[in-house]
């Protein structure tokens, strides 16, 4: 039996991770060929990293997610810098802008999404392009662009106050630019927050130089001035950031008959209505799936790696468990599930507003499981909810203390005084010694450290309680 | 009776690889200041004299008779024991015959024994307890380093870091007097514990990560991402120092700390912490331990740790490092010198021509008589009674019936042979099985060195005689031998001269021991391996020139995380992971016939979140059925508040219905052989 012919349009996060996970499963190409087309020139990068990039932390190089000798190592068929300009079903061949022609058994489209840019007067200019001084946030070439314009001290707005724009703005705050953020919402990140978590992250984020302009569209953007709002108002920017959201990229498979909803429609076999063509990543519509974010695209890949290489032919994709992480210094913020359930309604919630230290926490159980959470400001609690909600476990009964993590610290009472120690505690750990034997050597004439030591062997091991015994013989002399 | 050496005797504990010194009067023990231990002694190192006198010492070979142990004169025990192998192997050939030793016993003994087995046995089948301790920290090290000597530095370094990252290490615990070298650290806000559990190390901790068991190598992978996105990596270091970064960090970029939180329950914002106390400190060290090193990927989760500790330069400086922390006594000593399945003296691989003709030559042997490499630990006791396999084994310092993994499944195993003999000073659950059990010394009764775990050899004095009846390990060998046609000259009984003959062994190998003499030692010389003359000074810091690598730059490996070998699921909700307390030592054996040990922790337990319990219907205190696909055991239940809800934890030190390892998964590393104990599924039912 020839292998199958596999053909990847797009060599981005999924397109990529799908190469990836077929060779993981097929190494040698026994059952599988791949050819991957990619149409930007340069290696696939890794997008969820250009925060960092803006932030200035990582460089351009780090965010490669393969090496320039990958495709070759593995036996894949990388044809970067060209564009499929037709795909024919019937003859199951695709053609290239290069002429060339790929015939396939299996098709994946891997297309992604665009940046989507609202119809502001002068974002763009007549031929579609971005006017000067504005940027989208989606690759390597929009962070140069970004970079180019992020001085310190310099003016720069960002449309959108979702997860992207707002990692967008806190990377520039933090290399000193003078950043505000327009969203046409009345709160930050609405499709993951409540209004009462939106304005405690503003307020976290306003105190680390971050301006905020809620409920406002931008009404014109003026090159070299900045943008006017729909109030009339005005906020100055040589750098306009847009961040408003994405379309998914669907030009080709309409192109071909597929259907298409907000994305390319599949179903659990990751298959469109073509039964020899698939899609997954941002390009894809599966009901279950929130698009837009990478864990979905990577898990869609293992699944469909599973089925093109016939390892695992009974593997579906059912949906993947959205956690929204804001990667932003200094703001910690995690965002999972149902949040919108009211204190008063049927299911359990517990809520914390804590908006002076940044800190503001809603968890919503329902059966004993959590189904909803909204973690600002409290990183370990963020992680415990995340896990419980991944595993469907029950919630700790202490509701109270998965609410709230390390800030209710799990340590029992302090004892202030040695008189407060249980005679069963044990002092000295290394040999296992206790109050209570202290105190008994001490009544027994051992009245120094050294001479409990000999008594007991407390403080004769590590040595890290021989304050602690200092503190029993001080106590005991008092008494 | 014990007769008592007259004066005082410096010596060693018997027990772990701190190898405190103490002062022996007879019986009687003295704290004595060395080095790694500042002058102190835990409990068990206090009490370890009682067994030397202790009423349940063997004192005369027993012998199996109509299913009963009977008393035997040794004559009778060893005459059975060689008639046996000789019987055996004339049926079956060389292999018949198996033999398991132990990182308890010192290097001369280590030595032997693995002579013992290929020139007097000619059998393939040896191998050790340390393939279930550092096989998987041994193998890292390697692939990176190009060499294995579990600290590569003094442990007194190690007290002058302000930054120690510590991963699947209790010392509190399992080495107590070792937490005064973390003192500084802690107090410089420094001490960072990578553990399933808040353990007694991690609540001195400044930061304490507590991932989901069976998840170190995302975490590892986490805090790499950390260090490059957060800025702290050493790009110097990583260009003149090392090779294969590259596709380390393809891996990791890949595990950005959100990422690695789902999958550890980490938070993201302590990975970053943990990198920036790492990368901030003046000197730092990483050390790993079984709790990352006993898994079925345990080579790659070291790996994944060495990387972070490359990525910060740490490798081969001064003042920073990358370490394991050795368990056993002598689990460095025992695993260069022969005990190994795959080895020859000196860290000398088996396969390889040279080492064979080397070691040959010094055994007085034909090369091609040597016998290739054999199986690992758990295959070689899985193999037992089988078709294939050896129809005979013989242990030497170690209870496998407790402290494998499988254990039922190991007992099966040991049924099924056609003879057992086992060599210990203590009836253990493994003795009291056999065939011919043979009463030898204790570490105070006979010289002999062992290598602590900064590679330091140690003289162990004779500090009193044995009790009548009880002989030395090597004194048993060289019987044997004889009995099975050796000359009598080649395997003597002084240790002196054992060593003498391992110094010539291990010449030019990796661990060389050439320089290192009785003389220098007692002369309180500090020698840490390599010592290849006896006017070299030993190497207490190896890699700050050069790694042993044929380029000598370190090795990045290309480590990515997959999980455990055995996934919970409806049917076994929980994560058991095994471990020890600080009252008992490997299988208790030893520690359990000290009545202060004992009344401090009489029998198993099973560490519950009290949630946990709850769901199950176990109260605090009552005995829950722990139950796996391997098997069930017994253990009382202790609620305890800052357990992860879907992780129970086991100590293994305990026997029949108590043993943990009931329950484990042998499942084993591909490179280290080393099976997955620290993670297996189960559920928890009222008793």
């Amino acid at each position: 039996m020839s292998a199958r012919r596999v053909v990847v349009v797009g060599y981005g996060m999924a397109g990529s991770r799908l190469a990836e996970e077929i060779r993981r499963r097929d190494r040698d190409g026994e059952r599988t060929s791949v050819t991957v087309i990619g149409a930007e020139p340069h290696p696939a990068y890794n997008r969820v990293l250009l925060s960092a990039v803006v932030a200035g932390t990582m460089t351009p190089e780090s965010t490669q997610l393969h090496d320039a000798g990958w495709a070759a190592e593995h036996g894949v068929d990388l044809r970067l810098g060209v564009s499929v300009t037709s795909i024919d079903r019937e003859a199951r061949q695709v053609a290239l802008d290069d002429g060339s022609t790929v015939d396939y058994d299996a098709l994946v489209l891997a297309t992604g999404s665009q940046a989507w840019v609202p119809p502001t007067e002068g974002l763009q200019t007549d031929d579609g392009s971005l006017a000067p001084g504005v940027a989208t946030f989606r690759d390597l070439d929009d962070c140069a662009a970004i970079l180019e314009h992020a001085r310190p001290g310099a003016p720069v707005a960002v449309l959108g106050g979702g997860l992207l724009g707002l990692e967008a703005a806190r990377g520039l705050a933090g290399r000193g630019a003078l950043v505000t953020v327009v969203h046409p919402v009345g709160h930050l990140m609405e499709r993951q927050l409540d209004p009462a978590g939106g304005a405690v992250l503003a307020r976290a984020l306003g105190e680390m130089g971050i301006e905020f302009r809620l409920g406002r569209f931008a009404a014109r953007y003026v090159q070299g001035d900045g943008l006017k709002l729909d109030d009339g108002s005005h906020v100055p920017a040589d750098l306009v950031v847009v961040s408003a959201g994405v379309r998914a990229d669907t030009a080709l498979a309409e192109s071909i008959g597929l259907t298409v909803d907000r994305g390319i429609v599949v179903d659990d076999s990751l298959r469109t209505s073509d039964h020899r063509i698939h899609a997954i990543g941002d390009c894809a519509n599966h009901p279950m799936t929130v698009s837009g974010l990478v864990q979905p695209a990577w898990e869609q890949a293992e699944v469909l790696a599973d089925l093109l290489t016939g390892v695992d032919p009974a593997a579906r994709y059912r949906g993947t468990p959205v956690v929204t992480r804001l990667k932003a210094k200094g703001v910690d913020l995690a965002a999972l599930g149902d949040v919108h359930a009211e204190v008063d309604g049927d299911a359990e919630v517990l809520c914390l507003q804590d908006p002076v230290r940044g800190r503001y926490a809603k968890l919503v159980i329902r059966d004993d499981r959590v189904t909803g959470a909204i973690v600002l400001g409290s990183p370990d609690a963020a992680a415990t909810i995340t896990q419980l909600y991944d595993a469907k476990t029950p919630a700790p009964t202490d509701r109270l203390g998965l609410l709230l993590g390390r800030a209710l610290s799990s340590a029992g009472p302090v004892a202030h005084s040695p008189a407060d120690l249980p005679a069963s505690s044990v002092v000295c750990r290394c040999n296992t010694v206790t109050k209570g034997q202290l105190v008994k050597a001490w009544r027994g004439g051992a009245a120094t450290v050294p001479e409990l030591a000999t008594a007991t062997r407390a403080t004769t091991g590590c040595g890290s309680c021989t304050d602690a015994v200092c503190g029993i013989v001080d106590w005991l002399a008092r008494a | 009776m014990t007769q008592l050496a007259a004066p005082a005797v410096d010596t060693h504990c018997p027990y772990c690889a701190l190898q405190c010194g103490m002062r022996l009067t007879g019986a009687r023990v003295e704290p004595r200041q060395f080095p790694t231990n500042g002058g102190g002694l835990c409990q068990k190192g206090w009490t370890s004299g009682s067994l030397l006198t202790s009423a349940s010492r063997l004192t005369t070979p027993l012998v199996r008779v109509d299913g009963e142990l009977r008393p035997a004169s040794w004559d009778i025990a060893l005459d059975l024991i060689a008639h046996k192998i000789k019987a055996l192997q004339a049926m079956h050939g060389a292999d018949s015959i198996a033999v398991f030793g132990g990182g308890g016993l010192t290097n001369e003994k280590s030595y032997q024994l693995g002579k013992f087995a290929r020139v007097a046995l000619g059998t393939s089948q040896i191998d050790y307890n340390g393939r279930f301790c550092m096989s998987s920290a041994a193998a890292a090290g390697i692939r990176a380093f190009g060499l294995d000597r579990g600290m590569p530095f003094p442990v007194t370094d190690v007290g002058k870091a302000d930054a120690v990252l510590l991963i699947g290490a209790n010392p509190a615990e399992t080495m107590p007097p070792f937490i005064q070298h973390l003192t500084n650290a802690a107090r410089s806000g420094g001490l960072i514990v990578v553990d399933p559990r808040r353990t007694p190390t991690a609540e001195q901790a400044t930061l304490h990560l507590q991932p989901r068991p069976g998840t170190d190598l995302a975490l590892a992978l986490g805090i790499l991402h950390a260090v490059v996105a957060d800025g702290h990596l050493r790009h110097d270091y990583v260009a003149e120092r090392t090779t294969g970064f590259d596709a380390a960090w393809r891996i990791a970029a890949a595990w950005w700390p959100e990422r690695v939180e789902r999958v550890t329950g980490v938070a993201a914002s302590d990975q970053r912490r943990a990198a920036a106390i790492l990368a901030a400190a003046s000197n730092a060290y990483v050390l790993t331990a079984r709790g990352t090193e006993q898994h079925a990927r345990g080579t790659d989760m070291v790996g994944a740790w060495i990387n972070l500790a490359m990525s910060l330069g740490l490798p081969g400086t001064p003042g920073n490092g990358y370490g394991c922390l050795t368990g056993q006594g002598n689990g460095q000593g025992g695993r260069e010198h022969g005990q190994k399945a795959d080895q020859l003296p000196g860290y000398r691989k088996i396969d390889d021509p040279a080492a064979r003709a080397h070691v040959a030559g010094v055994w007085g042997v034909d090369p091609d008589s040597l016998p290739g490499p054999g199986r690992s630990a758990y295959e070689l006791l899985d193999a037992l009674g089988t078709e294939t396999g050896p129809k005979a084994l013989m242990v030497f310092g170690s209870n496998v019936i407790v402290s494998a993994p499988s254990a039922g499944s190991v007992g099966d195993r040991l049924s099924s042979l056609d003879f057992l003999v086992v060599a210990d000073f203590v009836l253990s659950e493994t003795a009291a099985r056999a065939d011919v059990v043979l009463p030898v010394t204790q570490w105070a009764e006979e010289d002999g060195t062992m290598t602590n775990l900064e590679g330091r050899v140690l003289l162990r004095t004779k500090a009193l005689s044995a009790p009548d009846g009880v002989r030395g390990d090597l004194d048993v060998l060289r019987e044997l031998a004889i009995r099975l046609g050796q000359p009598e000259e080649r395997f003597p009984v002084e240790p002196e001269t054992v060593f003498a003959e391992l110094r010539r062994a291990s010449a030019g190998g990796v661990a060389d021991y050439a320089g290192v003499t009785y003389d220098r030692l007692r002369a309180g010389e500090a020698l840490h391996w390599p010592v290849p003359s006896e006017d070299h000074p030993g190497t207490p810091r190896v890699f700050l020139d050069r790694f042993s690598t044929p380029d000598g730059r370190a090795r990045f490996a290309a480590v990515d995380h997959t999980g455990p070998a055995e996934p919970i699921d409806d049917e076994y909700p929980l994560i058991a992971t095994t471990g020890r307390v600080l009252q008992h030592y490997q299988s208790g054996a030893q520690t359990r016939l000290v009545e202060e040990l004992l009344n401090a922790v009489p029998e198993v337990f099973i560490e519950v979140h009290p949630d946990t319990a709850e769901r199950a219907g176990l109260a605090e205190g009552v005995l829950a059925r722990v139950v796996s696909r391997r098997g069930e055991m017994r253990a009382r239940v202790r609620q305890v508040s800052s357990m992860r809800t879907d992780t129970v934890f086991l100590p293994f030190h305990f026997p029949g219905e108590q043993r943990a390892n009931l329950l484990t998964n042998p499942a084993l590393d591909p490179t280290s052989r080393m099976p997955e104990f620290k993670v297996c599924a189960v559920r928890l039912e009222v008793s």
